[in-house]
C-alpha cells in the first residue's frame, strides 16, 4: 500500500508539472500580451517597455515561466488586467459557487444512480431494466443548457415556484441561496444520473456472473446481503473512477450552465474574462480546474483500494 | 438489442437527411428578415414559427443542421486521423519517441476536453475554422491514447511477429497488419466523438464563442432565443431538440457498436 501511494504521488506532480507547462506555453500562444492589451491603442511605446519590464514580459519563456511558478508557490496568481483584484481572490470566490453546484449536484446523482443500476441489473432484461435504460440514454443526451432553460421555463415561469436571475451566497441568507441554486444542481444531477446508471448497471452485471456471488447464493445467502456485500463493492470501483472524470468534466463544462442561470461561479468568470482578454485571471482558471482534475483523479485512485484492494497489491 | 441501433440510424437518417437537403434548399432563406412577421408562432407557413427578426426557424435549423453536422464530421476525421497516424507510430517505435509523445498527451488529458477547446478557441479565435481546429486538438488525446493501447496488445499478437519474421518492413507490418485490426475501438470512439463534438460545438456557439450570428447553429439559436422563452418558447424547443436527437442518435450507435465488437459486453 504505501508504495502505491508513493507511486501514485510522485505521479500527480509530474502531471501537476506538465499541466503547469501547458497552461503556461497555451496563454503565451495567445496573440497579443497582457502589456500591449491593456495599454490599448492609446499606449505609448515606451509606456508598453516599462509594463513589459514590470510584469517580466520581456524576459524570455523559461525565466517568465520560473517567475510564474516562484509566484505561484507563494500565492501570487498575478492581478487582474480588467479589475485589478488579485486573480487568486477573484477565482477562488467564485469557485465556491460552482464547487458547491458540482458537488451537490454529484453527491445526489451517486446516491440515486448506484441503487437504481444495481436493481437494474438484478433485474436484467426485465421491463424495469428496459425502462430503467433508456430512461438513462435520453437523459444521457440532453444537452444540460437545454433541460436548464426548460427547467426554468416550468418552475421558474409557469409555476413561478423559483427564482429566475440572480444569487445569493449561503453564507447570507441561507434558504435564498438554496432557491437559486435547486434548479442549475436538479439540471447536473438529472443529467449524471443518466450517465452513472449505465455504468454501475454494466459494472454490476459483470460482477453479477462471476463464481463467487453463485458461491454466495449457493449457501444460503440473503440476496440482500449478497447485493450489498458481494455485488455493490465490486461493481462500484468502475463507477468511482467514472465519478472522478465526471467531476473534472463538470467543472470544465459549468460555464455553460451558469451562463442560462446567470450564476457568478468560475466558468462564467472564465467566459468573461476571455471575452475581456483578462488573460492573467483566464490562466488562473485553466491552472486551477487542471490542478483540481488532477487532485480528484489521485483522491478516486486513493480510494479505488478500498473496493478492490488488488490494485494497491500490483 | 437491435432497436437501438435502428432507432439511432432513424434519427441519423433525420437530421442528415435535413442537414443536406438544408446545404441546398430551405423553405426561406435562413437569413431572410420580416419584421412584420416577428415571434410569429408555428404555423402553416412557418412550420416551426419565426424568431425575433421574423426569419423562419425551421429554415435556420436546417441551415444549422448543415453548419453543426459539417463541424462534427471534418473535426472527427481530422481528430481520428491524426490520432491513428500519431497512435500507431508511438505504438509501434516505442523508446524516446513514445514517451515524448504520451508526455504531451498525458498533460493535455489533464484538462476537462471542452475546457482546452475553450483555450485553444482564444488562441485560433471564434468562428468556424477555430471550432474545427480546436475541438480536434481537444480531443486528440484521447484518441491517441485509444489508438496506442490497442496497437500495444496487437503488436505481441502472432501474425504480427509472422509479418516481421518474413521480412516486411515495419511500416508494411504497421499499416496492413496492426492498423486494420485496431479500427473497431477506433470506430466506437469515432461515434462517441461525433456526440461529444456536437454537444462542444453547441456549448461554445451558446456561449457566443463558436460561430457567429447571423449564420445560424443550433447552438446560437439556441443562445438567441433566452430573452424570448416567455414569449416564444419554441425558439428554445428546436435547436435543443435537435441537440439531444444528435446525442441520443449517437449513444444509441455507441451502445449498438459496443455490443458488436466486445462479445464479452454481448454476453454479459
Amino acid at each position: 500500500m504505501a508504495t502505491y501511494l508513493a507511486r501514485r504521488l510522485s505521479m500527480m506532480l509530474l502531471t501537476l508539472s506538465l499541466v503547469a507547462v501547458t497552461v503556461f506555453v497555451l496563454v503565451r500562444l495567445v496573440p497579443g500580451d497582457s502589456a500591449s492589451l491593456m495599454l490599448g491603442e492609446a499606449g505609448s511605446l515606451e509606456q508598453l517597455a516599462i509594463l513589459r519590464a514590470r510584469w517580466g514580459l520581456d524576459q524570455p519563456w523559461p525565466i517568465q515561466f520560473l517567475y510564474w511558478i516562484k509566484g505561484l508557490l507563494s500565492g501570487d496568481f498575478g492581478v487582474s488586467t480588467r479589475t485589478g483584484e488579485p486573480v487568486l481572490a477573484l477565482i477562488l470566490a467564485r469557485f465556491q459557487v460552482s464547487a458547491v453546484i458540482v458537488l451537490a449536484a454529484m453527491t445526489i446523482a451517486v446516491l440515486v444512480a448506484v441503487p437504481v443500476g444495481l436493481y437494474a441489473a438484478w433485474k436484467q432484461n426485465s421491463w424495469a431494466d428496459l425502462a430503467v435504460v433508456s430512461v438513462a440514454t435520453l437523459l444521457l443526451s440532453i444537452p444540460s443548457f437545454w433541460l436548464g432553460l426548460l427547467l426554468l421555463v416550468v418552475f421558474g415561469l409557469k409555476l413561478s415556484w423559483l427564482p429566475i436571475l440572480g444569487y445569493v451566497g449561503f453564507g447570507e441568507d441561507f434558504s435564498r441561496a438554496l432557491s437559486f441554486v435547486i434548479l442549475p444542481v436538479a439540471t447536473l444531477a438529472l443529467i449524471e444520473i443518466g450517465v452513472l446508471v449505465r455504468m454501475a448497471r454494466a459494472s454490476a452485471i459483470e460482477v453479477l456472473r462471476l463464481e463467487y456471488v453463485t458461491h454466495a447464493r449457493a449457501k444460503g445467502m440473503p440476496e440482500w446481503r449478497v447485493l450489498a456485500f458481494h455485488v455493490f463493492p465490486n461493481a462500484f470501483a468502475p463507477t468511482l473512477t467514472l465519478i472522478g472524470l465526471i467531476l473534472g468534466n463538470l467543472l470544465g463544462g459549468i460555464a455553460v450552465l451558469e451562463t442560462v442561470f446567470t450564476l457568478p461561479g468560475m466558468g462564467r468568470l472564465l467566459v468573461e474574462s476571455i471575452f475581456a482578454r483578462d488573460y492573467p485571471v483566464v490562466q488562473g482558471c485553466l491552472l486551477l480546474t487542471g490542478v483540481i482534475f488532477v487532485l480528484i483523479n489521485l483522491i478516486v485512485d486513493m480510494l479505488y483500494p478500498i473496493f478492490d484492494p488488488r490494485v494497491a497489491r500490483a | 438489442m437491435k432497436l437501438n441501433l435502428i432507432i439511432g440510424l432513424l434519427i441519423v437518417l433525420l437530421l442528415g437527411g435535413a442537414a443536406l437537403i438544408g446545404a441546398a434548399w430551405t423553405p426561406y432563406h435562413p437569413m431572410q428578415l420580416d419584421m412584420l412577421n416577428r415571434l410569429a408562432p408555428p404555423s402553416f407557413g412557418h412550420w416551426l414559427g419565426t424568431d425575433e427578426f421574423g426569419r423562419d426557424v425551421l429554415s435556420r435549423l436546417m441551415a444549422g443542421a448543415t453548419t453543426s453536422i459539417a463541424i462534427a464530421v471534418t473535426t472527427v476525421l481530422m481528430a481520428v486521423s491524426a490520432g491513428m497516424i500519431i497512435g500507431l507510430v508511438s505504438g509501434s517505435v516505442r523508446g524516446w519517441t513514445d514517451r515524448g509523445l504520451m508526455a504531451v498527451t498525458d498533460a493535455l488529458l489533464a484538462f476537462p476536453g471542452i475546457l482546452l477547446a475553450l483555450a485553444l478557441i482564444v488562441i485560433l479565435g471564434a468562428g468556424r475554422t477555430g471550432i474545427i481546429l480546436a475541438l480536434s486538438l481537444a480531443y486528440l488525446p484521447a484518441v491517441i491514447r485509444i489508438v496506442r493501447s490497442a496497437v500495444l496488445s496487437i503488436r505481441e499478437k502472432e501474425y504480427v511477429e509472422a509479418s516481421q519474421v518474413i521480412g516486411n518492413s515495419q511500416a508494411y507490418t504497421m499499416f496492413v497488419h496492426i492498423l486494420p485490426n485496431c479500427l473497431a475501438p477506433i470506430s466506437v470512439m469515432a461515434t462517441s466523438m461525433f456526440g461529444w463534438v456536437i454537444l462542444a460545438e453547441s456549448a461554445l456557439s451558446f456561449l457566443g464563442l463558436g460561430v457567429a450570428p447571423p449564420a445560424p447553429t443550433w447552438g446560437n439559436m439556441l443562445s438567441a432565443s433566452q430573452p424570448y422563452f416567455e414569449r416564444a418558447l419554441w425558439l428554445s424547443l428546436a435547436p435543443g431538440a435537435c441537440i439531444a436527437l444528435a446525442l441520443l442518435a449517437t449513444n444509441l450507435i455507441g451502445d449498438a457498436l459496443r455490443d458488436r465488437f466486445d462479445p464479452r459486453r454481448l454476453q454479459a
